[in-house]
C-alpha cells in the first residue's frame, strides 16, 4: 500500500545525505575538484533554465546567452568593491550611482535574474508569436544584440575590457545551494496544473489553445522564468569566473547548455541534472588531455580545443542517434527507483523459487 | 558628394556579398524547412581552403577560387549527408540541433586544424588594386563584386526556373511529400541544392576574404546570422528576395554607419533590429507568402 | 422564446478570393443535438473554426448564451464555455490520459503559477478537485484502467472517447464534434450514438457535430444543417433533409439527362 509520506521523507534522507557529502568535499577535495563540482551546479541551473523554455514548454530559444549576460553582469557590478570599480573603468568611468553600490551576493543574483526577467518580457511580447524556426533566429539575434550594447556601454560594462576582480562568492554551498533550489522549483512547477499547460503547448499548441491554455500568457511565463533562472546562472557563474567580458557570452555558450540539455533530454530535470555532471566532468577529463590554452581574451568557456571537437561530434551522435537524450521526458522518481528495485529482486525471487 | 559615391558603392559591394550568402540559406530552407546553422561555417571553411590552397600550394589565385569553390560545394553536400539526411523525418527542432552541431564542429575542427590565430586572405591584385573613377577612389571589387553577383544570380534564376532540376527544387520547396510521391528524386535534388548554396558562399566567402582580409573560427558566425537575416528580410525560401534582403541590408549597415558614424560599435546590432522588426510588421518579408496551417 | 445556446448570424470566412463560408446562419438550443452535414469542401470545418475563434469571421456574428464572442482568442471562448475535438485526433500524445484530461481544465484554475508552485492550501484543494473530476469522466468513459498510458499508445477509438472526455473537462456549454464517427465500423458508430446521448443528457449540453456517417447523422440528430461550396442549402428535420432535392443533388450531382 503506497503511502503518501514515503517520497517526502526519502527526499529529506537525499538531502541530508547530500549535505553531508558535501561537508565532506568542501573539507577534504582539492581545489580542483571542488572548481569542478562548483562549475557543476552552475551548469545544473544553467541547464534547467533551458530546459524550462526549449524542453518543457517546446519553444525553441537561443537566447540564454544574453540573459546570462545580463545576470552576470548585473552580479558583478553589484559586487565588485567600489574602489576596484572606479580604477578598472579607464576608458569612461562608471556610471553613478553603480560606481559606489554594492550589494551582498544572495541580493545580487537575485536582481541579476530579475533583470533578465525584465528584459524577457521585452524580447517575449514580439518573438513569441513567431513560428518555431524565426523564434529561434529572433531570439538569438536579441541575444546578440545584447552582447553588442553591452561592448558599446563603455561607462556601465567597461565595454570589450569586460570586468575583473569579481569576489569568488560562488561557494561550494552557494552553487549547490541555488542548484537544489532550481532543481527544487522545476520540480514543483512542472508537476503542477501551469506546468502540464507548458507541455500542452510543447505536445500540441492548437489543441492546447482550444482546451483554454491562453498561449502567449504561458509562453511568456515559461520565457520569463526560464530568463530569470538564467541570470542567476549567469551571476553564480561570473562569481565563479572572476572574470567577464562580452565574448563569454556568444553563441555559442548557448549551444554549450544546449547540448548538456539536448543530451540530458529535454524535458527531463533529472536528465539535466545528470547530463550537466557527466558533461562538465567530461569536458575537464578531456581537457587533460588537451594541453594548456589560453590565447588571449579566450576563457575557459570559449576555449576550443580537441575536447570541444569530441564534444561538438558528441552532440551530433545524440542528436543524430539518440534523440532523446538520456532520459527522453522521463524523471528518475522513488517510484521509478523502486519499480526497478523490485523487478530486480521479483527477479530473483523467480529464480530461487525455479 | 564623392564621399557619398564611395559610401554607396561600398554598401552595393557589402550589399551583395550578404545576397551572395543569403542565396544558400534561402535555397535550403525553402527545399528542407531548415535553417542551416552551418551555413555561416561553411563560408569561414572556404576563406581557409583558399588561405591553404595559395600560400601552402602556390596555386595561381584563379585555380584557388575555383578549387575552393568547388571542395567548399562538396563539404555542404557532405554535411548535409551525414548530419542532416538521417534526419529527415525527424522533429523539426532535431534538424535544427544538429544544424548547431555542424557549425559547432566546423568552428571547433577549424580552431584545432587552422589554429585560433587570425590569418590573413591573400590579396589579389585585380581586385584588390584601387581605381579611381572621377575622383572616387574604389578598389576593383567593388565594381567586380557587384558584377560578379549579378552574373551568378542571373545564372541561378536560369537554373530554378527553366531546367528540369530548378523544377524539381521547386517542387519540393513547394510539397516535400507530393514531390517524393511523384517520383522526384529527393536526395539528388537536395544535395544539388545544397551543392549550389554552398558554392554561392564560398563565391562570397572569396569576395568576402578580399575586402576584409581577417581570417579566424569565427570569422563566419556574424556574416552567417546575418545573412539568414537578410533571407528572412526577403522573404525565406525565396531566391530573388533573399539577392533583395541582402542588399538592402549591406545598404541600411553603411548607409547608417556613414550618417551617424557614432553609431559604428552598434552595426552588427542593425542586422538584428531590421530582423525583428520584419517579424513584427510582416513575418513572411517582402516577396515571401503567407502559409496557413491546416486545422 | 429562450435564448440559443449558440447562434451564428451570417458568419462569412474569406481566404483572399476564395469564400470559404457564406453567409451561414443556424442556432442551436439547450441540449438539442445539431449536425453539420455537407459534401468534402463544404466549408463545415471552417465554420467549426469559426466558432471556436480558430479563424476570425470575415463579416457576421457568434453568440454563446447571448454573449458576443465573435473572433475572441479560441482559449477565451474555451473559457466561455465551447469545447471541441478535431477532424484528426489532437490529444496531447506524449501526456498520459490522465494529464490530457487534467490540463482541460486548467483554465478553470484560479491559483496564480506562484501559490500553484508553492503548493499552497487553496492550490491543493483546487487540484484535488481536478483529479476527481478527471476521475469521473474517465470512468464514465470507461478509460480508467488506461489512466496512466500515455495517450498516444492507445487504440483509435479509446483516442476518440479521450478527446471527448477531455473535451467535457471544463463543463462546458456547448460539445463541437468534428467527425467523431470517422473510421469506425457500424457497431462501433451505434455505440458512439448512444455514448453521445448519454453525454447530453448527463452533463446537460448542446452539441454540434461535423458528420459523414449518415446513420449516425439520421440516428442522433435533432436538427440538420447541410453546407455545400461554403453556402447553407438546406436545414430542418433529418425527415425533412432526406426529402430535399438540393441536398440529394449536392451529394449525388444531378443527372445529365434530368438537368
Amino acid at each position: 500500500m503506497k503511502k503518501k509520506w514515503v517520497s517526502p521523507v526519502l527526499t529529506l534522507a537525499l538531502s541530508v545525505v547530500l549535505v553531508a557529502l558535501l561537508f565532506l568535499l568542501q573539507g577534504n577535495a582539492s581545489d580542483y575538484i571542488l572548481r569542478i563540482s562548483r562549475l557543476c551546479a552552475i551548469n545544473i541551473v544553467l541547464a534547467l533554465a533551458m530546459n524550462l523554455i526549449n524542453g518543457f514548454t517546446g519553444i525553441f530559444s537561443l537566447g540564454q546567452a544574453g540573459f546570462m549576460a545580463i545576470g552576470a553582469y548585473t552580479t558583478a557590478l553589484l559586487t565588485i568593491p567600489a574602489a576596484k570599480k572606479q580604477m578598472m573603468f579607464m576608458i569612461a568611468p562608471i556610471v553613478k550611482p553603480l560606481d559606489t553600490l554594492t550589494l551582498p551576493f544572495g541580493v545580487a543574483l537575485v536582481l541579476g535574474g530579475l533583470m533578465a526577467m525584465a528584459l524577457a518580457f521585452v524580447i517575449g511580447l514580439p518573438c513569441l508569436r513567431l513560428r518555431g524556426d524565426y523564434l529561434a533566429i529572433a531570439t538569438l539575434g536579441f541575444s546578440e544584440i545584447i552582447r553588442v550594447i553591452i561592448t558599446n556601454m563603455q561607462n556601465v560594462t567597461n565595454g570589450a575590457q569586460g570586468l575583473k576582480s569579481i569576489p569568488a562568492n560562488a561557494t561550494v554551498w552557494w552553487c549547490y545551494g541555488v542548484a537544489f533550489v532550481a532543481i527544487l522549483f522545476m520540480a514543483l512547477l512542472t508537476t503542477s496544473s501551469y506546468g502540464k499547460a507548458f507541455k500542452a503547448i510543447r505536445e500540441d499548441e492548437v489543441a492546447a489553445e482550444s482546451m483554454g491554455v491562453g498561449l502567449l500568457y504561458h509562453k511568456m511565463l515559461s520565457f520569463m522564468l526560464s530568463a530569470f533562472i538564467a541570470g542567476v546562472g549567469g551571476g553564480l557563474l561570473a562569481a565563479y569566473n572572476g572574470t567577464i567580458g562580452p565574448d563569454m557570452f556568444r553563441v555559442t555558450q548557448t549551444y554549450n547548455v544546449l547540448m548538456i540539455v539536448v543530451m540530458g533530454g529535454m524535458g527531463s530535470i533529472s536528465g539535466s541534472v545528470a547530463a550537466a555532471f557527466i558533461v562538465t566532468i567530461g569536458q575537464e577529463y578531456l581537457r587533460v588531455l588537451d594541453g594548456p590554452i589560453s590565447i588571449g581574451s579566450f576563457h575557459t568557456d570559449g576555449v576550443s580545443g580537441m575536447r570541444m571537437v569530441v564534444f561538438s561530434v558528441l552532440l551530433l551522435v545524440v542528436i543524430i542517434f539518440f534523440r532523446n537524450g538520456l532520459f527522453g521526458t522521463k524523471e528518475v522518481t522513488w517510484r521509478s527507483i523502486g519499480k526497478r528495485l523490485s523487478a530486480l529482486s521479483g527477479h530473483g525471487k523467480e529464480g530461487a523459487k525455479a | 558628394m564623392g564621399v557619398f559615391l564611395q559610401q554607396l558603392a561600398n554598401a552595393l559591394c557589402v550589399g551583395s556579398l550578404y545576397a551572395l550568402l543569403a542565396i544558400g540559406y534561402t535555397m535550403v530552407y525553402g527545399v528542407l524547412r531548415l535553417i542551416n546553422f552551418a551555413h555561416g561555417e561553411i563560408f569561414m571553411m572556404a576563406m581557409y581552403i583558399v588561405f591553404y590552397g595559395i600560400s601552402l600550394f602556390y596555386l595561381p589565385w584563379y585555380a584557388g577560387f575555383l578549387l575552393t569553390i568547388i571542395i567548399t560545394a562538396m563539404l555542404g553536400v557532405l554535411s548535409e549527408r551525414l548530419a542532416y539526411r538521417p534526419l529527415r523525418d525527424a522533429p523539426r527542432i532535431s534538424v535544427l540541433i544538429s544544424a548547431i552541431g555542424v557549425s559547432y564542429f566546423l568552428q571547433n575542427l577549424a580552431t584545432v586544424v587552422f589554429g585560433g590565430r587570425p590569418l590573413t586572405f591573400p590579396q589579389v591584385a585585380l581586385f584588390t588594386d584601387v581605381v579611381d573613377i572621377g575622383g572616387v577612389k574604389i578598389q576593383q571589387l567593388g565594381i567586380l563584386v557587384p558584377l560578379i553577383a549579378a552574373v551568378l544570380l542571373v545564372l541561378l534564376m536560369f537554373l530554378i526556373k527553366k531546367t528540369r532540376t530548378g523544377l524539381a527544387m521547386r517542387a519540393v520547396a513547394r510539397n516535400y511529400d507530393a514531390a517524393r510521391l511523384m517520383g522526384i528524386d529527393l536526395n539528388r535534388t537536395i544535395a544539388i541544392t545544397f551543392f549550389i548554396g554552398s558554392a554561392m558562399a564560398s563565391v562570397g566567402a572569396i569576395m568576402w576574404g578580399l575586402k576584409y582580409p581577417q581570417i579566424s573560427p569565427t570569422v563566419g558566425s556574424m556574416p552567417g546570422i546575418k545573412c539568414f537575416i537578410a533571407a528572412v528580410l526577403g522573404g525565406i525560401g525565396n531566391t530573388t528576395g533573399a539577392v533583395l534582403g541582402g542588399l538592402m541590408l549591406g545598404f541600411v549597415e553603411i548607409m547608417l554607419v556613414a550618417t551617424f558614424p557614432q553609431l559604428s560599435g552598434y552595426r552588427d546590432a542593425f542586422a538584428f533590429v531590421l530582423l525583428i522588426v520584419v517579424l513584427l510588421v510582416k513575418p513572411t518579408g517582402l516577396l515571401g507568402e503567407k502559409a496557413t496551417e491546416k486545422v | 422564446m429562450s435564448q440559443h445556446v449558440l447562434e451564428v448570424s451570417h458568419a462569412t470566412m474569406q481566404f483572399g478570393g476564395l469564400v470559404a463560408v457564406n453567409d451561414l446562419c443556424m442556432y442551436i438550443d439547450k441540449q438539442e443535438i445539431v449536425a453539420l452535414i455537407g459534401p468534402n469542401g463544404a466549408g463545415k470545418t471552417t465554420a467549426f473554426n469559426m466558432i471556436t475563434g480558430v479563424y476570425k469571421p470575415t463579416f457576421g456574428m457568434v453568440a454563446l448564451n447571448a454573449q458576443n464572442i465573435t473572433a475572441m482568442r479560441p482559449d477565451r471562448i474555451a473559457g466561455r464555455g465551447i469545447a471541441r475535438t478535431f477532424q484528426n485526433i489532437r490529444l496531447f500524445s506524449a501526456l498520459s490520459v490522465h494529464e490530457n484530461v487534467e490540463i482541460a481544465q486548467h483554465l478553470r484554475l484560479q491559483s496564480s503559477w506562484m501559490s500553484s508552485t508553492l503548493r499552497l492550501p487553496k492550490y491543493r484543494r483546487e487540484t484535488k478537485a481536478i483529479t476527481k473530476r478527471t476521475d469521473d469522466l474517465l470512468h464514465y468513459m470507461g478509460l480508467t484502467s488506461v489512466r496512466n498510458e500515455v495517450a498516444g499508445s492507445l487504440p483509435y477509438g479509446m483516442q476518440r472517447k479521450l478527446e471527448i472526455a477531455r473535451a467535457l473537462a471544463p463543463s462546458p456549454a456547448l460539445l463541437l464534434l468534428d467527425e467523431p464517427a470517422a473510421g469506425m465500423n457500424p457497431s462501433e458508430a451505434e455505440e458512439l450514438q448512444s455514448l453521445i446521448r448519454g453525454v447530453r443528457d448527463r452533463f446537460d449540453i448542446a452539441v454540434l457535430l461535423i458528420e459523414h456517417h449518415m446513420d449516425v447523422v439520421m440516428g442522433l440528430s435533432d436538427r440538420i444543417y447541410v453546407l455545400n461550396y461554403g453556402n447553407l442549402i438546406a436545414s430542418g428535420t433529418p425527415a425533412e433533409i432526406q426529402r430535399d432535392d438540393s441536398v440529394i443533388a449536392a451529394y449525388l450531382g444531378v443527372d445529365e439527362d434530368d438537368a
